[in-house]
């Protein structure tokens, strides 16, 4: 039990900061412009698809670099030459916009690199376990992930409170209006953090890849659980978004590491039902089952008890 | 018995108190103004009676029933009917149906999804009056937010005064507009006003004086003086207050 | 009395449709078709009329169809028996109820918010459908047959043309509907609160009551819109309830254009079109229409129904002919440039030696064929971009008014 306790803890913590990866360039973007990426998963997926071509030829190490930073451009490029033009149409214009670009990008991705999975592996300088715990193994790959994502986390943290561009957007967040008037050149940084902010995506694909395999389908899997961290953490709220991040990456974990179920459940009530009782379905549920619909399931809760999330001022 | 009481009424945002122990009763038929200079809490006021915002403590009472902290739908229905001095229209819908939108509660529409507008002739020759009344009938079938300045301040008049509520609250509704245009405002607001009761804030001192039964003075959020005009006029405290010629250091800084 | 006309010609339109297209292929593009118009038209009930943007408008369309899928497993088994042209109205009530229950709590904002409710109950009702296999069937779905029901009118509806004529017949009862919705107190103030939600509270109405009634009638709808799809495929599936079918919506809707009725109409119709067209011929109509959907929210906001309105302004001012010309010196090198475009996408794609294009014939390695496209690429499109000004000037003249030189 404990020690799968531990195990779970360690993986949730992995899963926690890779969506925060993902979920704090959403938060920012959503707090300068008001838009929320509905694509931001899709740079996450660019980023894997990238740093896998790169390494074919480089390796990892280079990949780690360029992937990110060609997907920060693809998203500089993307805000200026798109969203832009979409922005006088109105938010549900722009929405509609990151929407229709999370469909096309999945398309492409099928078009250049098909709709097989592909083989992107973690360097072998990595393929060790950490460490062994009651004979099962911590694989060095999952620590290296927690160490990037931390030390991305500082370094933002630093740029947002000490750089003089932090303190710019920080302004911009809480004033929208102001900032212009101050003469800073929004339009310059509305697309330096759209591209900051899909390069952040892109660098969490860039390492998740190899651990959550790189197909398709993983901007699909992983994009509605980013967007529901930014709503349960409070649209705009960066703390917000690390608190539901570990939360849900945890809360996952757990369910599936666990093996409750609601048999556990009504044993302990001492109720029991036939096979074919109409409900059976729910009544032979299993934690693990219910897993990857729990945090919908709180998405939905938090909306309806408190709609502006758990660190929410703002709304839309 | 007062149409509507106010009985320490304050409003506070964060540690700012804006509305400070207000205490106000408006009698039926009255037509009451309230003056006072910019920030003083007017529109806050106004907020409050309405159900936009709701009180730090107090009470108010329209027809003797508590209606604060109630939501605005509810005071609408009541009979209380009012406009925003940021004018807050229907922007994509036609001047025609933002006046018959305004016109379908009071009327007992409610949420009908039987009835067709195109059929209900009693509603749509209302429309057209009103729509004549506030001289918006050339421009029926413009989209709203396509209308001139002055042109959706008429619009924004339309709808408050549409219901034929018993009570009508006015925030500056003659502001930025020409002085021919508010003329003729000023003459509907009359028009539509009669028998009814009307609370309007106003910078305009000409048209406070020739509409006001009464008049009160709102400064730093707190009624310095409710009196019919003339007292108003000669009141020390309200030149003093009013016209910002030395602001008193003292209590509220 | 011009509305009353327009209705009519609808209604024999839709009637005589399989005559003109009377293959099987053509048929069932045609069911597709009836099917698509009345969720779409259901969703610009929400999304055009009521301003509430949903990500999870299959939820209703899925769960009303399993719903009727169920219902004519009862007629199959002999627990009840009525006419499978009712099969739809329970898929609709089915639709209804579950958009009374969770509009009960997702209404109270439209917005980010309503979006982000509608995105993650879609989620959640996805997930769980694989879960809940008695009701879903996991990922085999329910299927059933629509055929055991009392006859109508010598009908059993075992040919997909008789299903034409059901599909048809609800989808005009549906589509009348709707319209007459949008002109009842209820959906005039839907359009109110999508302006300016404040204020309708102002003038006496609950925003969040007024959007329940929309949101609940969109159900509805949806829900009929289900259960057609279980009459006409006798199937359904997670697919049918999942965040690609309320994208697939969301896409009609916005092409056709959200600002007018009949929008969503013509997104349903062009859509099912280019897809069974577009399918036929290429593995990537898929990366054609996410091109396509982006496309047309940056350079038509308004959608092709948008679009075709803007003429009415040259219309009546009986200038329309200005417009003919300058079109045509556009369109010719646009077309040709995108075609230029698929050719060297389908070239890339392709992994036979000859590639045949538009009767054209190319070596899809030798640089030559890349070289010529390019080429022809690259005119096209410097063509279309001296072309612009003189569109864009003709667009100016046409539109505007001119004083005292008229009759
Ligand atoms: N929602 C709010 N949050 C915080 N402060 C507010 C809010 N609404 C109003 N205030 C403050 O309350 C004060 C009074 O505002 P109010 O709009 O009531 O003034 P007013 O008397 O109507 O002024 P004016 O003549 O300019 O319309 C102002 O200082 C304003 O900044
Ligand atoms: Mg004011």
């Amino acid at each position: 039990m404990f020690e799968v306790m531990i195990f779970a803890t360690l993986n949730g913590l992995v899963t926690g900061l890779l969506l925060f990866m993902l979920a704090s360039g959403l938060t920012l973007i959503f707090s300068m412009m008001g838009v929320l990426n509905f694509a931001h998963a899709s740079f996450y997926m660019l980023g894997a698809y990238f740093a896998y071509s790169i390494s074919l030829y480089l390796g990892f190490w280079p990949a780690l670099i360029v992937a990110p930073v060609l997907v920060g451009v693809l998203g500089g490029l993307i805000e200026r030459y798109g969203l832009r033009r979409v922005h006088k149409s109105g938010h549900v214009a722009e929405l509609i916009f990151t929407f229709g670009l999370a469909f096309l990008i999945e398309e492409a991705v099928q078009f250049f690199w098909g709709r097989a999975t592909k083989d992107y592996r973690s360097p072998d300088i990595l393929d060790f376990p950490l460490f062994t715990l009651f004979g099962q193994n911590f694989p060095a790959y999952k620590a290296f992930m927690i160490f990037i994502s931390i030390a991305i986390f500082i370094a933002l943290y630093f740029v947002l409170t000490r750089t003089r561009i932090g303190i710019i957007i920080q302004a911009a967040i809480t004033h929208p209006h102001t900032v212009a008037n101050l003469g800073h050149n929004v339009p310059l940084i509305f697309m330096a953090v759209f591209g900051v902010g899909t390069g952040l995506a892109g660098l969490a694909g860039v390492i998740a890849g190899p651990v959550l395999t790189t197909f398709p389908g993983m901007a699909m899997v992983l994009g509605s659980i980013v967007f529901v961290i930014v709503v349960i953490g409070g649209l705009g709220s960066l703390a917000g978004a690390l608190v539901a991040s570990l939360l849900i990456g945890l809360l996952q974990s757990y369910a599936i590491a666990s093996d409750l179920g609601m048999p556990d459940l009504l044993n302990w009530l001492g109720v029991s039902f036939e096979r074919d009782h109409p409900l059976n379905d729910i009544w032979r549920l299993t934690l693990p089952q219910i897993a990857p619909i729990l945090p919908y399931l709180l998405l939905v809760l938090v909306l309806i008890f408190r709609p502006s999330g758990l660190f929410g001022k703002r709304e839309s | 018995m007062s149409l509507l009481q106010l009985q320490g009424l304050s409003k506070q945002f964060g540690d700012t108190k804006i509305i400070r122990d207000v205490n106000l009763e408006i009698q039926p038929g009255e037509k009451h103004a309230i003056i006072g200079p910019n920030g003083a809490g007017k529109s806050t006021l106004f907020h409050l009676i309405s159900g936009r915002y709701h009180v730090s403590s107090g009470s108010i009472l329209f027809k003797g029933s508590p209606i604060h902290n109630r939501s605005p739908f509810e005071i609408t229905r009541l009979g209380l009917a009012r406009s925003f001095q940021v004018t807050n229209i229907f922007p994509l819908l036609s001047v025609f149906e933002n006046v018959r939108c305004a016109l379908l509660w009071s009327m007992g529409y409610r949420y009908s999804f039987w009835h067709l507008l195109g059929k209900a002739r009693a509603l749509n020759t209302r429309t057209e009056e009103l729509l004549e009344e506030i001289g918006l009938h050339a421009r029926r079938n413009l989209p709203a937010g396509e209308l001139a300045y002055a042109e959706q301040r008429a619009l924004e008049l339309g709808i408050a005064i549409a219901s034929g509520a018993e009570m009508i609250l006015l925030d500056e509704p003659v502001a930025g507009m020409s002085h021919t245009e508010a003329t003729n405002a000023v003459a509907l607001i009359r028009k539509v006003t009669a028998g009814k009761t009307l609370i309007m804030v106003e910078h305009d001192m000409n048209i406070v004086f020739d509409l006001a039964d009464r008049i009160s003075v709102l400064v730093y959020g707190e009624i310095i003086a409710s009196d019919v005009p003339s007292k108003i006029r000669g009141n020390p405290r309200v030149q003093e207050a009013y016209l910002g010629e030395v602001v008193p250091g003292g209590s509220d800084a | 009395m011009f509305k009353f006309a327009i209705w009519i010609i609808f209604a024999i339109v839709i009637v005589l449709l399989p005559q003109f297209f009377s293959s099987l292929l053509s048929v069932s593009i045609l069911n597709q078709m009836a099917i698509a118009i009345v969720f779409a038209l259901s969703y610009n009930m929400l999304l055009g009329q009521g301003g509430m943007l949903s990500f999870g408008h299959a939820v209703y369309f899925g769960l009303g169809g399993f719903m009727a899928v169920h219902a004519l497993l009862g007629i199959e088994d002999g627990n009840y028996s009525f006419s499978v042209t009712l099969i739809p109205l329970v898929g609709g009530l089915f639709g209804l109820l579950a958009a009374l229950f969770i509009g009960s709590f997702s209404t109270h904002k439209a917005g980010t918010v309503f979006a982000m409710i509608s995105l993650g109950v879609g989620e959640l009702i996805a997930a769980s459908s694989l879960i809940l296999v008695s009701f879903f069937g996991g990922e085999a779905g329910v299927s059933g047959d629509r055929t055991y029901g009392p006859t109508f009118f010598g009908y059993d509806f075992a040919q997909d043309l008789q299903v034409y004529y059901l599909a048809a017949a609800w989808m005009f009862i549906a589509t009348l509907a709707m319209y007459l919705f949008t002109q009842t107190p209820a959906g005039r103030m839907a359009n109110a609160v999508r302006d300016n939600p404040e204020r309708a509270e102002f003038i006496g109405y609950s925003a969040r009551r007024v959007r329940l009634i929309s949101f609940v009638m969109a159900g509805f709808f949806a829900g009929i819109a289900g259960g057609l799809f279980a009459v006409n495929y006798e199937i359904l599936t997670e697919q049918n309830l999942n965040a690609v079918t309320s994208g697939n919506v969301l896409l009609m809707a916005y092409i056709g254009g959200l600002g007018f009725f009949i929008g969503p109409m013509v997104g349903a119709v062009v859509l099912t079109l280019v897809n069974s067209v577009l399918s036929h011929y290429t593995t990537l109509w898929m990366l054609y229409l996410g091109i396509m959907f982006v496309l047309t929210v940056m350079f038509l906001p308004s959608g092709l129904t948008g679009f075709l309105m803007m003429h009415r302004t040259p219309w009546h001012l009986g200038k329309i002919r200005l417009l003919i010309k300058p079109y045509i010196v556009t369109a010719i090198p646009g077309a040709v440039f995108a075609l230029s475009l698929v050719a060297m996408v389908e070239m890339a794609h392709t992994s036979e030696a000859e590639f045949v294009f538009l009767g054209a014939s190319f070596n899809s390695s030798g640089p030559m064929s890349w070289g010529v496209l390019v080429a022809i690429a690259l005119a096209s499109f410097i063509a279309l971009r001296r072309s612009l000004p003189q569109l864009r000037e003709a667009w100016a003249q046409a539109n505007a008014i001119e004083t005292g030189d008229q009759p």
